[in-house]
């Protein structure tokens, strides 16, 4: 039961590493002297407007979307804030600064996003101001992480570093956050507003299809990067797969590009109805076609105005993303290693362990997804512990994933054993990254005054059927999704295996949709039959993966894969064989 | 009516008339898109300034002779409706609309420097708020990242970097 989320937590014992030399090398974008003022006064605004909330001056109604714009949202019990982490990126630092505000402000506990960000769920509205002032002493801030407005920016966790890469996406990330950051034509959308780059267009790990705008970086046919851009995607109530409305826009046009949808949107997009406000809605209404001729209409107005993007604006913010004294390493195949006798090791490895760009180098990812943990969270001691490990391991960065785990993205193949001993003992090393019991997962009924059902024990209930590590490897690849209700923040639709808590007369139900698909080949999953019990959809997701495990035509074919071949008949009939 | 014009507290008689009423002989009122568009002219010749209300669901293009205007009241009828900071962009920088343009509707303390930024120049707050308090919302940010009306140049062409 999941009912005493208050408590104390489990303290992961603190360790002390020795700091790599350089990890005073910048590696994100660093803030000048004018975004620390404008976080600063930030800081001041928002407290100048809670004090007129509290003494009366402003109503609760008037409030609501001025606290929401600073990320500040009633739950079910207190409120929730989140805090922006740009693109998901953090240094070692900022990780610290989250792990105090956690134990000083909070229950002991933060929360990874699926915005990339980080939320903490029991601030007391008195303690924001200072919270505030808090982190923007290390270049940090709330700004727009809810509301009506634009929201964080989104990028590939492994931005920077896979080998896939065409170009780093987070520069371009950082100038739309700059951009967006308190735009004065577009902090009352008519909905909330996210857009996603992905540097790597073979493989979209960024989920750029179901946002209100996605940005990919490809190459033309004289070999020049630019950007492509898709619009309409969205989850939600609506799920909807976006369209590519632009095959291609020089670097110098990105923003003015950007403000011509924004202004359509902000001018055409329907106010008479929340459900039907998101941008994807606005798309299908005028179909695509109209809508990209409106686009296009409106940026035939600002394509030469001062918004063009000059080259020294974009070298001024990528330098700061320039890579760290990377040594001179032999490549290394990891496969040897994997074949060791420390199974739960070699299991790592094989997992946890991703490709880098750089000989000798991989990306490691800590899932927070242990067994009783709901997924996601992470506790104060633990934020110290990823920060002395990116210290340690990886030039002093970790990355935010939007499924909810972090990433030390530079770690040395050399440093692989003594990193890993370090995350078991710190009981961070499960090797699910993307398997099963990967979860990702909403509040749900435990902290949600919108959902209809909890989601949490469901994961929870999943971890504990899937815990035989052999078995959950034996099933492979496979992304297991939780929403507690149709709002859809767990991103159910997207997932090969959704669940959809529901209200069925009174009682928390949960459906079970198959086949969705978050990259390149995108697909919204179905929903297989009538709803479950919480023990029931546990059942039925245990009889879904053993009936791939009979159909699979060998081991290399995914449960997706298998699922497009098969369609949804088997699966339903086994789970329903008892009816 | 106390009013914020050019950021400070002014009495003004402009009157905002509904939609459907008849317009009086004389003195300053702000009347509908539709009113104006009917005789843009004719209405020059009253006695008393007359203005034009454009509704969050119209756009400045609706608007005839646009320079015969000194004034046009961008109408917020919900505060959450931010159709009108577009609309007061496209008079400023594309219709180079350089009469007065005044915010209507709920218009509230922490709305007006996101107004000001989009070229709006006079405020009839909201009944009940606090009008005096309200004039330090200008200096809630002394930096902006955007280009807007008030100055074409985003900040990576204003300052050096």
């Amino acid at each position: 039961m999941y009912a005493s989320r208050g408590e104390p937590r489990r303290r992961t014992p603190i360790l002390k590493y020795p700091s790599l030399s350089n990890t005073q090398s910048c590696l994100m974008y660093q803030y000048d002297a004018y975004d620390q003022k404008i976080v600063e006064e930030r800081a001041r605004q928002f407290r100048g407007q809670v004090s007129r909330r509290l003494s009366g001056e402003t109503t609760e109604n008037e409030f609501k979307p001025l606290r929401l714009q600073n990320g500040l949202y009633m739950q079910l019990h207190a409120y929730m804030l989140r805090i922006a982490v740009p693109y998901g990126l953090m240094n070692s630092r900022q990780l610290r600064k989250l792990g105090h505000i956690a134990r000083t402000y909070d229950r002991g506990y933060g929360h990874l996003t699926t915005r990339q960000n980080v939320q903490f769920n029991w601030p007391t509205l008195e303690s924001i101001p200072k919270i505030l002032d808090e982190l923007a002493e290390v270049q940090m801030h709330a700004v727009q992480t809810s509301g009506n407005c634009i929201r964080n920016t989104t990028s590939d966790p492994f931005a920077g570093v896979a080998p896939d890469e065409l170009e780093d996406p987070r520069p371009y990330c950082e100038i739309i956050r700059q951009w967006s950051t308190f735009h004065p034509e577009f902090a009352y959308l008519p909905r909330k507003f996210k857009i996603a780059v992905t540097g790597t267009p073979s493989h979209d790990r960024a989920a750029i299809r179901y946002h209100d705008i996605g940005v990919r970086i490809v190459k033309n046919a004289a070999g020049e990067h630019g950007f492509e851009i898709w619009a309409g995607g969205g989850l939600g109530r609506t799920p909807v797969i976006g369209k590519p409305i632009r095959a291609f826009i020089e670097y110098e046009h990105l923003l003015s590009y950007l403000e011509a949808i924004l202004r359509v949107y902000n001018l055409h997009g329907r106010r008479d109805n929340k459900y039907k406000a998101r941008i994807k809605i606005l798309v299908n209404e005028m179909t695509p076609a109209k809508f990209t001729a409106a686009v296009e209409a409106e940026w035939l107005h600002l394509k030469d105005s001062a918004l063009e993007l000059t080259r020294a604006e974009i070298e001024r913010i990528a330098k700061d993303f320039a890579p760290p004294a990377y040594e001179t390493l032999e490549p290394v195949d990891l496969v040897g290693a994997e074949l060791g006798k420390d199974r739960d090791y070699a299991r790592w490895l094989k997992q946890n362990v991703q490709p880098h760009k750089v000989p000798g180098y991989k990306a490691v990812v800590l899932t927070f997804k242990e067994k009783e943990n709901p997924p996601g969270d992470v506790s104060d001691t633990q934020f110290d512990a990823v920060a002395d490990l990116a210290d340690a391991f990886s030039f002093g960065h970790a990355v935010v994933t939007h499924t909810q785990n972090l990433v030390l993205r530079d770690v040395k193949v050399s440093d692989l054993p003594a990193l890993y001993r370090r995350l078991v003992e710190l009981d961070m090393a499960t090797a699910n990254y993307s398997l099963l019991t990967d979860i990702i997962c909403c509040p749900g009924l435990d902290y949600c005054a919108l959902a209809n059902a909890r989601a949490i024990p469901v994961a929870l209930e999943l971890n504990k059927r899937f815990d035989d590590m052999d078995y959950l490897h034996d099933i492979g690849p496979c992304s297991v999704k939780i929403s507690g209700c149709i709002n859809a923040c767990g991103h159910h639709h997207i997932a090969n295996i959704g669940i959809l808590g529901i209200n069925k007369q009174g009682e928390e139900a949960y459906q079970l949709t198959l086949g969705g698909h978050d990259s390149d080949s995108a697909s919204i999953g179905r929903i297989l039959g009538p709803a479950f019990d919480e023990a029931g959809v546990v059942d039925a997701v245990a009889t879904v993966i053993e009936v791939y495990l009979a159909a699979r035509s060998s081991e290399d074919e995914t449960f997706l894969e298998c699922y497009r071949r098969l369609g949804e008949k088997p699966f339903k009939e086994a789970v329903y064989a008892g009816d | 009516m106390r009013v914020i014009k050019d950021r400070q507290i002014v009495d003004d008689g402009w009157e905002l008339l509904p939609a459907d009423a008849e317009i009086p002989p004389s003195g300053d009122v702000i009347i509908s898109v539709a009113a104006w568009n009917s005789d843009p002219l004719a209405h020059g010749e009253r006695a008393g300034k007359v203005g034009v209300r454009l509704q969050s669901d119209e756009l400045p293009e609706q608007i005839e002779s646009l320079d015969r205007l000194p004034l046009i009241a961008i109408e917020f009828p919900k505060f959450a409706d931010g159709r009108g900071y577009s609309n007061a962009r496209l008079l400023r920088e594309r219709f180079n609309y350089r009469g007065e343009l005044r915010a209507v509707g709920e218009v509230l303390r922490d709305q007006l420097f996101y107004m000001a930024r989009c070229g709006i120049d006079s405020f009839a707050l909201k009944p009940g708020k606090d009008i005096e308090d309200a004039l330090s919302a200008f200096e809630d940010f002394s930096v902006s990242y955007q280009a807007a009306a008030d100055d074409e140049r985003p900040l990576f062409r204003r300052v050096t970097r």
